[in-house]
């Protein structure tokens, strides 16, 4: 038999390069992440609970339909009824923080994908490698590079959600029929007027349906960041788990069930209104 | 004028293009050069020119390269080898700046299949080649609802495009071309896909509009009747090249290959073919000045039992007929002014054979087909009109 490669001791190699010699990068992220995540969860928190239910709802009702916002408003104050309304907010920041980071990075680079067939090429085997790895894998380089807490909490989330993004913005490009693509090229419109003007508009259903489930895989990474100190509804759930305490890790898991319903039922309702108009 | 000049033009479509021209070089069939290289000839060796206000058709079966050769002249095919020139500028060496402004102001194009943008309204379809010169939103709605009220779609302007009738949607797409006000009109089958009594009256719109904005116009068609019906001049494509050019009467009555004669065997020749395709020439005929006895030997010598009477600027006096020529003849008379009958059927050198045959029918003798100056250009009799019918072959020594 031949010896083993050593997979594992250069991916430490890799690790321990980076940990010296991007050391300063990763401050940097950390404190973008740190005011980020900080700032939604004070400006959430500033409010009083039972205010934020009635604007929630009263908004939910605008984008999306009545019944939807009375099954908000009704999980919003069950969420606060059960003392998880703290614990909620810092998810709910953590989710949006890290939906933020995936669409950044992921929008961009599935329409460079959708545009270049080389970028194709290099980004699937990537999306199905970070897609197919499981997401406990993606703890350990966060927690080397960010240390303890929601950052690396958030890293790891990112790159869990991303690949979605990446995918769905890709395809609802290439979806858009060639014939309006090379109606577009035919009235002289330049490489950047035919992406906003015809592409995206025309892929929005799609590129919504990758940023539901870039939502939707945040929230699924909630409880497995909080193993890394990601703090939220995860360590809720976590400390129900390890002190065999069923009734806080129901009530944990209820409200993290609760607000991915919403999200979901929110941006569906978003693409929803925007098929419509195409 | 001409406004387009096409000049040696290829286009291969593959990776390795030289190989191809190599082999067409040696005459090799496209099929072959497909097996041995696995390049596909889409055109080879096309050479034609374009008038100014000209409507000029390309035709062939599917396949034959047509929308190859009209994405050549805006460049959404970039040809291999050859030259495109327009107005006297080579565009097959155009940078993309040059490119995008023959697009944005010279040249606009109409779909087979519409491609309007389906987000956007009736209007700022029609206004997209405008926006994109970056043409401000005022300006620009406004021009562009001039155009929509040109093609007849005013009340419409704010529907969005899948609530229109297939017909209605091609107008839009035929008014975004306009808005620009390009030169050049490109359509790809534009009205093939529109129902047979809707693509007629958009045929005849076309012709209308045209006859207003004077455009020349590239035409692409696997219709033989309707590249009769809107082509000053029809190019003929099979294979990747052109087999013949000309007015659809030449391709009609003058076919270059078999395979034309194939193409044009079931067109209905009736709309197609004129007095002039299918009149003899004027002979014998005989002059104002003559005489009876003239008229009379001439009957004779061609087994005719009429004549047609010309002045000496060679007008169409008249007919006379072989019993009032006896007669004359009898009574000695040497005037022929008294015997001729002005009241004779005449068509001009262009009216379609469709509306020549009520005529033929209907008259004893046969119909004088005249000039602008009334001078006599020819003679129709049933036999040959009905044969030209049928093989297309009038003939004027
Ligand atoms: N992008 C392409 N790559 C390879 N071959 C192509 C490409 N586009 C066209 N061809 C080939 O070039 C030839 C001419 O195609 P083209 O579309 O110009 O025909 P056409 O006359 O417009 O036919 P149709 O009436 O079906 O529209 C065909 O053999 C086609 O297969
Ligand atoms: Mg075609």
């Amino acid at each position: 038999m031949l010896t083993k490669l050593p997979i594992g001791l250069w991916v430490e190699w890799i690790v321990d390069w980076a940990q010296i010699y991007l050391a300063w990068l990763f401050d940097i992220i950390t404190k973008i992440i740190e005011v980020l995540v900080s700032s939604i969860e004070t400006v959430f928190l500033a409010v009083p609970p039972l205010i934020i239910i009635i604007l929630m709802f009263i908004l939910v009702w605008f984008v999306a339909n009545r019944k939807i916002a009375i099954g908000t408003a009704i999980g919003l104050y069950l969420i606060y009824n059960m003392r998880l309304w703290e614990s909620s907010i810092e998810t709910l920041a953590l989710v949006l923080a890290s939906t933020a980071l995936a669409l950044l990075l992921g929008i961009p680079l599935g329409i460079l994908s959708a545009r270049s067939d080389l970028t194709h090429k290099l980004i699937m085997p990537l999306l199905d490698f970070m897609q197919t790895m499981p997401a406990f894998v993606y703890l350990i380089p966060a927690v080397l590079f960010f240390g303890l807490g929601q950052v690396p909490g958030l890293f790891a989330t990112v790159v869990f959600a991303m690949p979605p993004t990446i995918r769905l913005t890709g395809l609802g490009i290439r979806q858009v029929p060639v014939e309006l693509v090379e109606a577009s090229d035919a009235f002289g419109a330049t490489e950047w007027q035919k992406l906003t003007r015809v592409q995206i508009p025309l892929a929005l259903p799609t590129i919504m349906a990758g940023i539901n489930q870039c939502i939707m895989l945040s929230l699924s990474m909630v409880v497995i960041a909080a193993m890394i100190g990601a703090g939220g509804l995860g360590t809720e759930v976590l400390a129900g788990i390890s002190r065999l305490d069923i009734a806080k890790g129901f009530e944990g898991g209820l409200a993290i069930v609760i607000m991915a319903v919403i999200l979901d039922r929110v941006t569906q309702s978003l693409s929803e209104k925007r098929k419509i108009k195409i | 004028m001409s406004k387009i000049i096409v000049k040696n033009l290829a286009k291969i479509f593959g990776e390795h293009p030289e190989k191809a021209l190599k082999l067409l070089k040696e005459d090799f069939s496209k099929d072959k050069i497909l097996k041995k290289t696995g390049q596909t000839v889409g055109l080879f060796d096309i050479n034609f020119s374009v008038n100014e206000g000209e409507i000029f058709v390309l035709m062939g079966l599917s396949g034959s390269g047509k929308s190859t050769m009209l994405r050549c002249i805006n460049r959404l095919i970039e040809p291999t080898s050859g030259t495109i020139t327009i107005d006297g500028e080579d565009i097959t060496s155009a940078e993309p700046g040059i490119i995008r402004e023959l697009r944005r102001k010279k040249v606009g194009m109409v779909f087979q299949r519409f491609a309007l943008f389906p987000h956007r309204t009736v209007l700022d379809n029609v206004a997209y080649g405008l926006e994109v010169q970056g043409i401000s939103k005022a300006q620009r709605r406004e021009k562009a609802m001039q155009i929509v009220e040109t093609v007849g779609l005013k009340g419409w302007e704010n529907s969005m495009p899948d609530q229109l009738s297939g017909g209605m949607q091609q107008r839009v797409g035929l008014a975004r071309a306009l808005a620009n006000n390009p030169d050049i009109l490109l359509m790809d089958e534009a009205f093939s896909a529109l129902d047979p009594l809707i693509r007629k009256s958009m045929q005849d719109e076309l012709l209308s509009l045209q006859s207003a904005l004077n455009k020349t116009i590239i035409f692409v068609t696997h219709d033989l009747d309707e590249a009769m019906k809107i082509g000053d001049r029809i190019a003929l494509m099979n294979d990747g090249t052109i087999v013949q050019i000309g007015t659809a009467e030449e391709i009609l009555t003058n076919p270059a290959n078999d395979y034309v004669e194939k193409f044009v065997e079931d067109v209905d020749r009736t709309k197609v073919l004129t007095a002039e395709g299918v009149m003899k020439a004027p002979d014998p005929v005989v002059f104002l000045k003559d005489g009876p006895r003239v008229a009379l030997r001439l009957m004779k010598e061609h087994g005719i039992s009429s004549i047609f009477v010309i002045t000496r600027e060679r007008r169409l006096a008249g007919i006379v007929i072989a019993e009032d020529a006896l007669q004359a003849a009898k009574e000695q008379k040497e005037e022929l002014k008294a015997l001729v009958i002005e009241d004779v059927p005449k068509v001009s050198l262009d009216t379609p054979l469709i509306d020549i045959i009520p005529t033929i029918a209907e008259t004893q003798f046969p119909v004088a087909v005249v000039r602008d100056d009334h001078t006599l250009a020819g003679i129709l009799v049933k036999g040959a009109v009905l044969g030209g019918m049928v093989r297309g072959g009038g003939n004027v020594d």
